[in-house]
């Protein structure tokens, strides 16, 4: 990797309470590293703990240890609502379920993710729209959309504040074939183009195929490892 | 808000307000209950405080009411409020002695058992006009019109008596024995000689003619000695025949009072000294306080039940709306931002409540008003803002924005990784 690193995680653990009592460990991950830029697939079996790892990443989950470096901040070491703002401003996050609001139009989806992260710009959030197709579409609350013209708005708002890092979870689970492939191409060009790395979970092989690059979490998981051999 | 809107729009008040939008249905429901409840509490407080300044009659020229021996209560409605029926009558000896006090600056007489259209004819003298024995407060005749001549059948017309009948000056009025409509007319006719600018007061609803023609009424029997006496025609009446329904008297000075009423209430057994007025009325509000008590008490609980309403229909949708909260928290919004959101969503239901209330508040007055006008003369001011009345709409706000605390809990406590599931 010749690019500095975008994402950097060592020695993160990460174990929620069980309902029956004690605690459960989900994530035990030594080193991952991702460059500016760099587009990279991570795979894993269920419950491999992906999700996690990609809430992590954005914040949404403190780990229990370790260091999350993300452009350049260890955000493990920062408040909720410091992470909260620290996410709005550098990372995009795009759900396989869309996770739209439903009572705000595509442009308002696009602009309140613009508001938290400090300025709403509401040209580059109609050029944003219009980038993904989307630009006869603005008024449109996503129930008026299409299952895939949701997934659009869904990846514009990702874009919205120019992220370094865009995590993508599942993003082509709900989509069909035709569909999914457009989606994917969506978002490896506009992650290109605006030069954001791409960390995106899937378990589609034709998805991963796409990358050249691909992580397997449950080898690198240790606690999944681990698991495994016991 | 649309693809034209402006950056600027966006921020608490956007999701707070889209949220209400959502649920405009039940923020529509809550927002006029609150209205009912918030208008209610206003007015039962205005009309308190108004009812309480208007009826004490501040600028009354009046300071004491003599009567027959009986309540002064009863004096005080009968005379000054002319309601009730008069209970008795006083020998015109009473009010000649009284006229003459030392310190007593005007003493008037009524009389009355009569009336036209169902309103008071009360039998007067001119000093009832006389503004400089009134200190400047005598009520006074509109332009066009003049004081009725004491010797003749003449009548003038309280202002709202003459606004219900459409009588004006010129116009013939037949007076009917009793105090309620429907009595036998008396013979005799009185001519309109002039109408009263308005008062604002019980006097707005009184028909004023001259006591003579009280005593010379076809079928009036005066006892002014105890013996009974009917007044002929073309023959003066002896002074110990005549008797007054009461005599309205303006003091010197407060000590004039204190003298009269040692005079009369202490030492007398036939007179009754209502004095001061206002005490009289005051005491009166004190009887029948208990009942504004309750209603106050009454509207509070309204209060409360709406802004419950507040609290239990943002507590549900909370639970609704979980999963929009979520992906608000997963774009950037921080729980405090949230917690506000929903505070201020609460905030704005009792707002829209309280401006909707002042309407309320706004329309009871003016019906009570005119109720209270037609039945006592007596003209409440709505637009005469109480501190208690224009406190209410911001207590009430306050009170919603803390229901709004409890829903606005549910929200900060929203966690985005359970929430927006499903998880990989």
């Amino acid at each position: 990797m010749s690019s500095p690193a975008v994402l950097r995680l060592s020695d993160v653990k990460k174990g929620f309470a069980a309902p029956e009592g004690g605690r459960v460990d989900v994530l035990d991950v030594e080193r991952l590293e991702l460059a500016a830029g760099e587009q990279v697939a991570l795979r894993g079996s269920s419950g491999a703990g992906k999700t996690t790892l990609l809430h992590i990443v954005a914040g949404i989950v403190k780990p229990d240890s370790g260091v999350v470096e993300v452009a350049g901040s260890d955000i493990a070491q920062l408040s909720e609502a410091a992470r909260d703002r620290w996410r709005a401003k550098h990372i995009g996050y795009i759900y396989q379920s869309f996770h739209l609001l439903q009572g705000f139009s595509a442009l308002e989806n696009v602009a309140l993710a613009m508001k938290f992260g400090g300025a709403v710009d509401l040209a580059r959030a109609k050029e944003l729209l219009e980038q993904v197709g989307l630009g006869s579409r603005l008024d449109y609350k996503p129930r008026q959309l299409s299952i895939g013209q949701q997934q659009r708005v869904a990846v514009a708002r990702a874009l919205a504040n120019q992220p370094q890092l865009v995590l993508a979870d599942e993003p082509t689970g709900n989509l069909d074939r035709e569909h999914a492939d457009a989606a994917l191409e969506l978002i490896l060009s506009l992650c290109r183009s605006s030069g954001a790395a791409l960390l995106l979970v899937s378990h589609d092989e034709r998805v991963v195929a796409r990358f050249s690059r691909v992580i397997d979490l449950t080898a690198l998981n240790r606690r999944a490892a681990a698991g495994a051999r016991a | 808000m649309s693809s034209r809107s402006s950056a600027s729009g966006f921020g608490l008040w956007m999701l707070a307000r889209r949220s209400l939008r959502q649920h405009a249905f039940s923020t529509a429901i809550t927002s006029a209950s609150l209205a009912l409840a918030c208008g209610l509490v206003m007015a039962v407080l205005g009309i308190r405080a108004q009812s309480e300044s208007a009826f004490l009659l501040e600028n009354s020229p009046y300071d004491a009411v003599l009567g027959v021996r009986s309540s002064a209560t009863q004096l005080v409605l009968n005379s000054v409020f002319h309601l009730e029926t008069s209970p008795g009558n006083l020998p015109w000896r009473e009010y000649e002695a009284v006229r003459s006090a030392p310190g007593v600056r005007a003493a008037v007489p009524f009389a009355v058992g009569d009336s036209w259209k169902g309103f008071r004819i009360v039998g007067t003298t001119t000093a009832q006009f006389d503004d400089v024995a009134l200190r400047g407060r005598a009520p006074r005749v509109a332009r066009g019109g003049r004081v009725f001549d004491e010797e003749l059948r003449e009548a003038v017309l309280g202002s709202f008596v003459a606004d219900k009948t459409g009588a004006r000056v010129g116009d013939t009025i037949h007076p009917a024995h009793g105090p309620l409509e429907g009595g036998h007319d008396h013979d005799e006719d009185y001519v309109v000689v002039g109408v009263l600018e308005p008062t604002n007061t019980p006097a707005d609803r009184v028909v004023w003619i001259p006591i003579e023609g009280m005593f010379r009424m076809e079928g009036h029997v005066l006892r002014g000695d105890g013996e009974e006496y009917h007044a002929e025609h073309d023959e003066e009446i002896p002074e110990d025949k005549k008797e007054v329904s009461a005599v309205l008297l303006a003091f010197e000075a407060p000590q004039v009072g204190m003298q009269l009423e040692q005079r009369y209430n202490r030492e007398g057994k036939e007179a009754t000294l209502a004095w001061p007025v206002s005490r009289v009325v005051l005491e009166l509000f004190d009887k029948i306080g208990w009942m504004s008590r309750v209603l106050e008490l009454v509207a509070y609980a309204t209060v409360l039940v709406a802004a419950a309403s507040i609290l239990a229909s943002l507590y549900d949708a909370m639970a609704q709306r979980r999963r929009e909260l979520a992906i608000l928290r997963a774009i950037g919004a921080t729980r405090t931002e949230l917690f506000a959101s929903v505070v201020l969503q609460a905030s704005a239901i009792a707002a829209t409540g309280a401006l909707l209330g002042c309407g309320v508040y706004f329309a009871i007055l003016f019906v009570v008003r005119a109720v209270i006008r037609a039945q006592t003369g007596v003209v409440l001011d709505p637009f005469e803002i109480d501190a208690a009345v224009a406190l209410t709409p911001l207590g009430v706000i306050a009170l919603g924005a803390l229901c709004g605390v409890l829903p606005a809990w549910k929200a900060y406590s929203v966690e985005v990784a359970e929430d927006l599931a499903p998880t990989t």
